[in-house]
């Protein structure tokens, strides 16, 4: 639209040329600034070179501290914000690589970007006797989710994963024995029951995902298999499985439990009414950032009544599959500096930088010895983070594929909205859609 | 009067088309000589950066191409086309841009006009009225479509609170018709000054004799507008729907920035876009993107030849 081609010939046309040719001329002007920038940001003020690394919005100040730390007399370490989506993250950096960018060094990802981008050939693999130091350390849900085809290619930073929060009282008040592992159906029949209701993630978007993520993989089954064979996986959502989840999204949808905007609810929207004005409040699944979020803001006899669970099993006496999320750091394979640039990611993944991001801006760690200074710290509460511990040990990652974008994108076309979810159709569905679009029959 | 609107040139030509070739001298011959090869480091420089990716779009979209599996790249012919042409999504997206179109242009028609008529009437103030009515057009899309975007947020927008007969808590993006609607408006306060624009270039080519000449024969202000101004600038007026259909067609950053795309409002470039630079799917968002190009070209060629534009006699070549 900002771009109209077809400029009426009928309007001045030696104004327009001349403007044209400024136009021109001053694009050339910036285009040769822009490369003599970053021609100079190649290299620092004393000749080091200067390694970018990409973060995402989250634990920024903590970052730019270790980009100081981390950095030595060889190099130095940019810290270079990415935008908030998700999405737009993976755009960005995709963008980047794919044209073989040299200055792309280090990059906070999403884990569901690891394999996609590995398969591109896009980032360094981890080198082995690195990885054989801090394999055995690492938690088996961060570490499942940074290996693609038998190889590792990317640190985990910090490990996000659900759990159930709840309101005591309501739990009570339900006859709910919540030291014991509930099952959805329990929590949403507890909620409608008594006048509380239960919060999720049903927009469409990711994270909506991630909440049928698990309820599969609670059920024993997986969305996709042997997603390494790409267009090729076998999609296994018309299930069993795939059907116990849409249950539970169909129970809940019909429920007095639902929230009233349960098709565009999202990790914010469910979190303020943990303790509405009125009513006893919520069971809610969310990341660990709900704790430091109610910690903040509810008064202490508020937070007293606030409890935490496992994630809800989807079928009963099955052990739940909470999801795991976080950031994994990955070394750009086109860098300049490709050494200095593993040995700063390995860095910024180090035990003590883990535990600083958990303890100052609530990211919790992705090894075992950061979680024992994250409990020996006593910031939170230690069953709390056991319950985390576990849950990121236990829990399920998403497909790791090179065309997950297309398996996630399929699912939300179909799963969307929850209230039109039913078992007998949707898994059905869904699969022949994904089934279509992996093999590029049909626009996603 | 009519007989501006008759192509004049046409016939004549082909019969005087053998003596004017005798005609050229030598001296025109050099000259247009000169002329190409003056010319031709442009087109050079024309092909490179619009030909290249154009040819380049083509043969991509004969691949199964996904830029996360370069290994994975093989030869499909034009089953890329296919697939898009007998996908729902595909009518349903184009279904959705033709309705932008149809629905953008004319309304930005009927107002462009209006505002045509006030820049061209106007005495006083000649400059601020002018500038005033262009400004929108000097605003970057993108920043046209979050203004609206907020105008028309339940949470902190004004438009609810304005409509008499709309909730304050009407969520405008979360069905398809009023986000539809909220797409249109902010298109046609961005584009309407470019439609008033080519107007007034129209409209100062109708000449005041014959306007003077209507008032005199008792012609009220209506008459002569329906009678001698419109008839007089229909060249110029279907240049500008010509223009402003072509560029409706392509609409693209309101929809990214207002609903991105949810609750079926996404249009073909937008389609497009998600295959290409979300999806990484590069074969069928060059597929798209070359259906994009040729449904234009359509568009182009039903209004030229509907509506019977004479592009020369716009530029008074004819």
């Amino acid at each position: 639209m900002t771009n109209h081609s077809g400029d009426p010939a009928s309007l001045a046309p030696t104004t327009r040329r001349g403007s044209r040719r400024s136009a021109r001329r001053g694009l050339a002007t910036a285009a040769a600034l822009g490369l003599t920038a970053t021609l100079l940001a190649a290299c620092g003020d004393d000749g080091k070179p200067v390694l970018n690394w990409y973060v995402n919005p989250d634990g920024v100040a903590t970052f730019e501290k270790w980009a100081e730390k981390c950095s030595t007399d060889d190099y130095e370490i940019d810290v270079q914000l990415l935008p908030s989506s998700a999405t737009e993250q993976r755009t960005q950096l995709a963008r980047r690589l794919a044209a073989e960018d040299s200055s792309t060094d280090i990059m906070n990802l999403d884990p569901v970007f690891v394999a996609e981008f590995a398969n591109a050939g896009w980032l360094q693999e981890i080198p082995e006797d690195h990885w054989g130091e801090i394999e055995g350390d690492v938690l088996e849900g961060p570490a499942e989710t940074v290996t693609w085809d038998d190889k590792v290619y990317a640190l985990p930073l910090w490990a996000n994963t659900q759990v159930l929060w709840y309101r005591k009282t309501l739990a009570e008040q339900a006859g709910l024995d919540m030291s014991q592992p509930v099952t959805w159906q329990q929590v949403i029949d507890a909620a409608a029951d008594n006048g509380g209701t239960v919060g999720v993630q049903g927009n469409k978007y990711e994270a909506y995902v991630v909440w049928i993520n698990a309820l599969v993989q609670g059920a024993g089954g997986e969305i996709v298999a042997d997603t390494e064979k790409g267009r090729d996986a076998s999609v296994e959502i018309d299930s069993d499985a795939g059907r116990a989840a849409a249950e539970v999204i169909q129970r809940l949808a019909e429920s007095e439990a639902a929230q009233p905007d349960l098709s565009v609810s999202n990790e914010g929207t469910s979190l303020g009414l943990m303790y509405p004005e009125e009513g006893p409040g919520e069971f809610m699944v969310n990341w660990t950032f709900a704790y430091k979020n109610y910690a903040d803001t509810v008064s202490p006899e508020q937070l007293e009544d606030l409890g935490w669970a496992r994630y809800p099993q989807t079928v009963e006496g099955e052990e739940s599959k909470p999801p795991v999320g976080g950031i994994d750091i990955g070394v750009g394979a086109y860098s300049e500096n490709p050494d200095e640039a593993m040995a700063a990611a390995q860095c910024i993944t180090q035990k003590d930088a883990q535990v600083e991001l958990a303890l100052t801006d609530g990211l919790m760690p992705s090894t075992e010895s950061a979680y024992e200074e994250v409990i020996s710290d006593g910031s939170y509460p230690e069953d709390l983070v056991e319950l985390w511990r576990t849950s990121v040990d236990e829990g399920g990652p998403r497909p790791e594929s090179a065309f997950y974008a297309l398996i996630s994108g399929a699912i939300q076309e179909r799963w969307h909205s929850p209230t039109s979810v039913d078992p007998d159709s949707t898994p059905d569905n869904s699969a022949e859609y994904l089934e279509a679009v992996l093999k590029g029959e049909a626009l996603l | 009067m009519t007989s501006t609107n008759v192509p004049a040139a046409a016939m004549p030509e082909q019969k005087s088309d053998k003596p004017t070739k005798k005609v050229d001298s030598d001296r025109t011959r050099a000259e247009n000589r000169l002329g190409q090869k003056l010319v031709a480091p442009a087109i050079v420089l024309m092909l490179i950066v619009t030909a290249f990716p154009m040819v380049r779009a083509i043969w991509l979209s004969t691949f199964d191409y996904a830029l996360t599996a370069p290994d994975d790249r093989n030869f499909i012919g034009i089953q890329n086309y296919l697939t898009a042409l007998t996908d729902p999504l595909f009518w349903k997206s184009t279904g959705i841009t033709v309705l932008y179109m149809v629905v953008t242009v004319a309304i930005e028609l009927v107002i462009g006009f209006i505002f045509a008529l006030v820049m061209h009437r106007v005495i006083f103030g000649r400059g601020i009225v002018r500038t005033s009515i262009l400004i929108p057009y000097g605003i970057i899309t993108v920043v046209s479509g979050f203004t609206w975007q907020f105008a028309f947020s339940y949470t902190n927008g004004f438009v609810n609170g304005w409509l008499p007969f709309i909730g304050d808590d009407f969520n405008w993006f979360g069905e398809t018709t009023p986000a539809v609607i909220a797409i249109c408006i902010s298109e046609i306060w961005k584009t309407t000054p470019f439609m008033s624009l080519l107007l007034l270039a129209g409209l100062a080519q109708v000449s005041e004799d014959m306007i003077e000449a209507a008032k005199v024969d008792g012609a009220s202000w209506w008459q002569r507008l329906w009678k001698v101004i419109i008839p007089n600038m229909r060249a110029a007026i279907m240049v500008a729907i010509l223009f402003r259909a072509l560029d409706a067609y392509r609409i693209f950053d309101n929809i990214f920035v207002m609903t991105n795309g949810a609750v079926d409002t996404q249009s073909i470039s937008f389609l497009t876009y998600r295959q290409t630079i979300e999806q990484f799917q590069l074969g069928m968002g060059s597929a798209l993107s070359v259906l994009l190009f040729l449904s234009v070209l359509l568009i182009a060629w039903l209004i030229i030849k509907l509506f019977r534009v004479d592009l020369a006699q716009a530029r008074q070549e004819g």
